[in-house]
């Protein structure tokens, strides 16, 4: 894998809120272009306020984000996604009541043309070709993940960001569709990654993160030695 | 066969408007996520601007048509997405709702405001001077061909706007998920404007052109939308062809009723009616999706403590004694009202409060109540009084019917057409028998009521009258509040909550709506022969949709899960109006006015006024020193108010002054020092709603 070393996405010292509770205290991250990070961690503990932060939609209390050395903060998310940030959000990342054709519509804000990326999407995606007229709210769990993350795909961003991509869908469709997330790191992307279950990603993670009640508690290399950083703070006895 | 193409060209261009001013909701609708209750209004101030424009300072008529269309339309849409839409983009259905009723009232209050309408506007058709056009039989005049062409044109334009354009496309993305579209780059703001902007203009052009066929009248066109929604029903909100053949249908029966329906007096009623007529039909007849979205955010019920009741009953019956004590005896007639109108205002807190039902017609059942009160009770027979409650309160079940299919807009829809049906043919029939029973309404005119006799104690001056409503404001406001602490007040909650989960843990849905219908339909049937009594002689007009608006807007305003909200509604619905009267004529509309820009003021505590009153006066009612001294002011501003002649306002005034005052000592008082450890939280200083959240948050983190 081509791994740069200048960080393209980074988070500096990052701290969120909800109605005054913070539930980031101070998230340090970065992310290199070509890199798959992988974000673990217990539910609630903050991975997806995480992705919020870096991508405008909730913007950090204190701390600094950067895009390839830029400050950002505080940007709105219609700007950064322009500007080359794509989160695909957790649950449902599609418009319901829009065709997939309109879904695929909505996707060339970024720049690229309508051709272009109904081309490259029905290519990558033969399914959503055969269902280019049928409301995206009624396309099967996985058919909905492949069109939400054929965002990823089309709008060349810079950085991109994936919340619990695997949610209720079978193992094989997982595999699959982190395969192609591999292939889009390897296009010089940053991907920053927040799983549930480390298994599926940590196959093609460079990196990862364990992050726990809004501090990250340990990162480096995905070897052995996270699994049993993992199975400790899922078991709820941090050492 | 003449007089049949006739008919049908006038039907199918009155259609042409219709369907123009209903796809202006349904572009509304998909693509701004709201059922705007003002599109209409927008319209008919459009028609006046035009007229202003064109007739009163005499400009070419191409100019006048771009100044409204170009100029003033967008930025009345930019104005309403600012200052209404956007503050309650996040919360719910029921409040964007109200936010277009209050538009609704604020536009015709401005309508009249600033033209005055007794004044006749004739405004001239289309290229009238041209000879009409023959289309084999068919006579067409310029200005129906010109309708016609408009619409199929804007139909035209829109479908293609919203299926081919990628603007189109995002303001759709925008209503179904906001936080989604601004991911991709697009910008829901922009879309939202943009969508305001078409459809307030798209109500500009249906405006204009009906404005010839109809007289220019506020109230009048903006209730023509009623026609509107029918047509936009049909199209369920969002199927811009099919709202099209609604407009058809609905254009075609009115032209043909118009032309076919013999002459007697009680069915030209029904013409007008039928409309509304239709739009009932069409809500139970169609299935209705509710707008995607899941922003929903549910405003708490409060729930009142039994203390907190009996001083509100206290309140209420303070004031009554404090006006029947200082004010002359026309003053007691005029302020007077504030009680029934409280009664009937205390009819939303069961209905649309507790149950999250809502209804709009709730002036118009407690017109019901007056007159069965009026005919019933005109030699004063209590017995009449719990008959007029019975009579709202089946009408009440009866609209309830209905209401168990259709919920959020679409009940509001139907409680609509409900009024309107009443307002426009039930309430102007004359005296019919029905199975040797004679019933009478309003007999096309007023009916005059009388007080009632209480075991022989005859209630008529209006000082005896005026404590007979307080009481009853009194005794409903405890009601309601035991009704809310008991089962079926928490059955209410639930059943708002979630009419799915009510329905699954063994609920009886059917049952609980009729009932809590049925209920509040009796509370306003009450307080409409209450109101009847104070005001001696009833019309019909008083008991309008229209004239119903503002106790529903402030009645929300005050917030509907609260008991206060009597109280409230009554006293701000009464008083500001009565104060104002005295500044003359230029004043009269302002209180209209005033409501809706409360109700916009709205968007800012949608919790309600009285939670914040109360939140700001309990620290004051807890304080015995500081009580007890305004409670003793209290009564010394009563005693020069009452023994000093023209003393009422100056001692009003300092009233108030200093109860400010001492409200500000108390909350001062009470507010703790600022580092309380947490241990002594909800002990030296009162418990907050996030302390919980923080201590578990500070335990996790520590541990
Ligand atoms: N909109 C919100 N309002 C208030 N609190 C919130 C909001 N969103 C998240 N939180 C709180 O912030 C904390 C972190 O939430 P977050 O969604 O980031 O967790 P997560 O790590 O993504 O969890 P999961 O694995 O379950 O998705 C949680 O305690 C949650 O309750
Ligand atoms: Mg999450």
């Amino acid at each position: 894998m081509t791994v740069n070393d200048s960080p393209l996405l980074e988070l500096r010292g990052v701290r969120a809120a909800y109605h005054g509770i913070t539930v980031l205290h101070g998230v340090d991250l970065t992310v290199a272009a070509g890199q798959v990070v992988a974000l673990l961690g217990p539910n609630g503990a903050g991975k997806t306020t995480v992705l919020k932060a870096a991508a405008g939609l909730h913007p950090p209390s204190a701390g600094q984000l950067l895009m390839g050395g830029r400050d950002v903060t505080g940007i709105r998310p219609g700007r950064l996604a322009r500007a080359g940030v794509c989160l695909i959000p957790e649950g449902r990342g599609v418009f319901p009541n829009l065709s997939v054709r309109d879904n695929l519509l909505m996707m060339t804000f970024c720049g690229r043309g309508r051709e272009e990326i109904e081309e490259t999407a029905y290519d990558r995606f033969p399914v959503l070709a055969a269902r280019r007229t049928q409301q995206a709210g009624t396309l099967s769990g996985g058919e909905q993940q492949m069109l939400a993350l054929a965002r990823g795909l089309v709008t060349d961003p810079a950085v991109l960001l994936l919340d619990e991509l695997s949610m209720g869908l079978a193992p094989l469709v997982v595999a699959e569709l982190y395969e192609l997330v591999a292939e889009i790191a390897r296009q010089g992307v940053a991907v920053l990654v927040v799983e549930q279950f480390a298994a599926a990603v940590l196959k093609i993670a460079d990196h990862a993160a364990v992050l726990v009640r809004g501090r990250i508690q340990w990162q480096g290399h995905p070897d052995s030695s996270l699994q049993a950083e993992l199975s400790s703070y899922y078991l709820g006895s941090p050492t | 066969m003449d007089q049949f193409l006739a008919f049908t060209v006038v039907g199918l261009s009155t259609a042409a408007i219709y369907a123009v001013i209903g796809s202006g909701l349904v572009l509304t609708h998909t693509t701004a996520g709201v059922f705007n209750f003002a599109h209409g209004a927008a319209g008919m101030l459009a028609a006046f601007a035009y007229w202003q424009l064109a007739v009163g300072w005499g400009w070419p008529v191409p100019a006048a048509l771009a100044v409204v269309l170009l100029v003033l339309a967008p930025a009345f849409g930019l104005l309403a997405e600012r200052v209404l839409m956007r503050p309650v983009q996040a919360l719910g259905e029921a409040e964007r709702l109200v936010m277009t009723v209050a538009l609704l009232t604020g536009c015709i209050a401005l309508a009249r405001w600033v033209w005055d309408p007794n004044t006749p506007r004739p405004l001239a058709a289309f290229l009238a001077g041209e000879p009409a056009l023959r289309l084999g039989p068919a006579v067409v005049t310029w200005h129906q061909a010109i309708t016609m062409a408009t619409a199929l044109a804007i139909a035209g334009g829109l479908w293609f706007l919203l299926h081919r354009t990628r603007a189109g496309t995002e303001m759709r993305a925008s209503v179904d998920d906001r936080a989604l579209a601004g991911l991709t780059g697009a910008d829901p703001l922009r879309a939202g404007r943009l969508a305001w902007v078409l459809g307030i203009q798209l109500a500009a052009v249906g405006g204009i052109l009906i404005a010839p066929t109809v007289a220019l009248d506020a109230q009048q066109l903006s209730l023509l939308i009623v026609s509107a929604y029918t047509a936009a029903v049909f199209g369920r909100l969002r199927s811009l062809p099919l709202t099209f053949l609604g407009a058809v249908v609905v254009g075609l029966l009115e032209a043909y009723l118009a032309g076919y329906l013999p002459q007697n007096d009680y069915l030209p009623g029904l013409r007008l009616a039928a409309p509304a007529l239709l739009l009932l039909l069409a809500l139970l007849a169609f299935p209705h999706r509710r707008l995607p979205g899941r922003d929903r955010t549910l405003v708490r019920v409060p729930l009142p403590g039994r203390r907190g009741g009996l001083v509100l009953a206290g309140c209420v019956l303070a004031v009554a004694l404090v006006l029947v004590s200082v004010l002359t005896e026309d003053e007691v007639i005029s302020y007077g009202t504030l009680f029934p109108i409280g009664v009937i205002a205390l009819s939303y807190v069961p209905l649309a409060g507790y149950a999250g039902q809502i209804s709009l017609c709730q002036l118009s059942i407690a017109g019901i109540g007056a007159v069965v009160w009026g005919h019933l009770g005109a030699h004063g027979a209590l017995w009449a009084l719990p008959v007029a409650v019975l009579v709202a309160a089946a009408v009440g079940a009866l609209v309830a019917l209905p209401a168990l299919r259709l919920s959020g807009i679409y009940l509001a829809l139907g409680t609509v057409a409900f009024a309107t049906v009443l307002d426009r043919w039930i309430f102007t029939l004359p005296a019919f028998h029905v199975l040797g029973v004679r019933i009478s309404l309003f007999d096309q005119g007023s009916v005059s009521v009388a007080g009632p006799d209480l075991f022989g104690l005859r209630l008529t001056s209006p000082t005896d009258l005026v404590l007979f409503s307080a009481f009853c404001l009194a005794v409903t406001s405890l009601g309601l509040a035991a009704l809310r602490r008991g089962r079926f007040g928490r059955r209410l909650v639930a059943l708002r909550d979630s009419e799915a989960a009510y329905a699954t843990l063994g609920g009886r849905l059917l049952a609980a709506k009729v009932a809590v219908f049925a209920l509040s339909a009796g509370i306003a049937g009450l307080g409409g022969a209450l109101y009847g009594m104070q005001l001696q002689t009833v019309t019909a007009d008083q008991f309008s949709l229209v004239a119903g608006l503002p106790v529903f807007l402030i009645a929300v305003v005050g917030g509907l899960g609260s008991v206060g909200t009597g109280l409230f509604t009554g006293l701000a619905y009464v008083v500001p109006v009565q104060l104002l009267d005295g500044l003359g004529g230029w004043a009269q509309n302002l209180p209209a006015l005033l409501v809706a820009l409360a109700g916009l003021g709205f968007a800012h505590s949608p919790a309600g006024v009285i939670a914040r009153l109360r939140a700001q006066w309990t620290p004051l009612g807890r304080d015995r020193q500081l009580l007890t001294a305004l409670l003793g002011v209290l009564a010394l501003c009563w005693a020069v108010a009452v023994l000093v002649p023209a003393g009422g306002r100056p001692a009003l005034a300092a009233a108030l002054v200093v109860a400010m005052v001492l409200r500000n000592r108390a909350a001062a008082r009470a507010a703790a020092p600022a580092d309380v450890p947490p241990e002594w939280w909800g002990v030296r200083r009162p418990w907050r709603p996030e302390d919980g959240e923080v201590l578990s948050r500070a335990t996790a983190a520590a541990s």
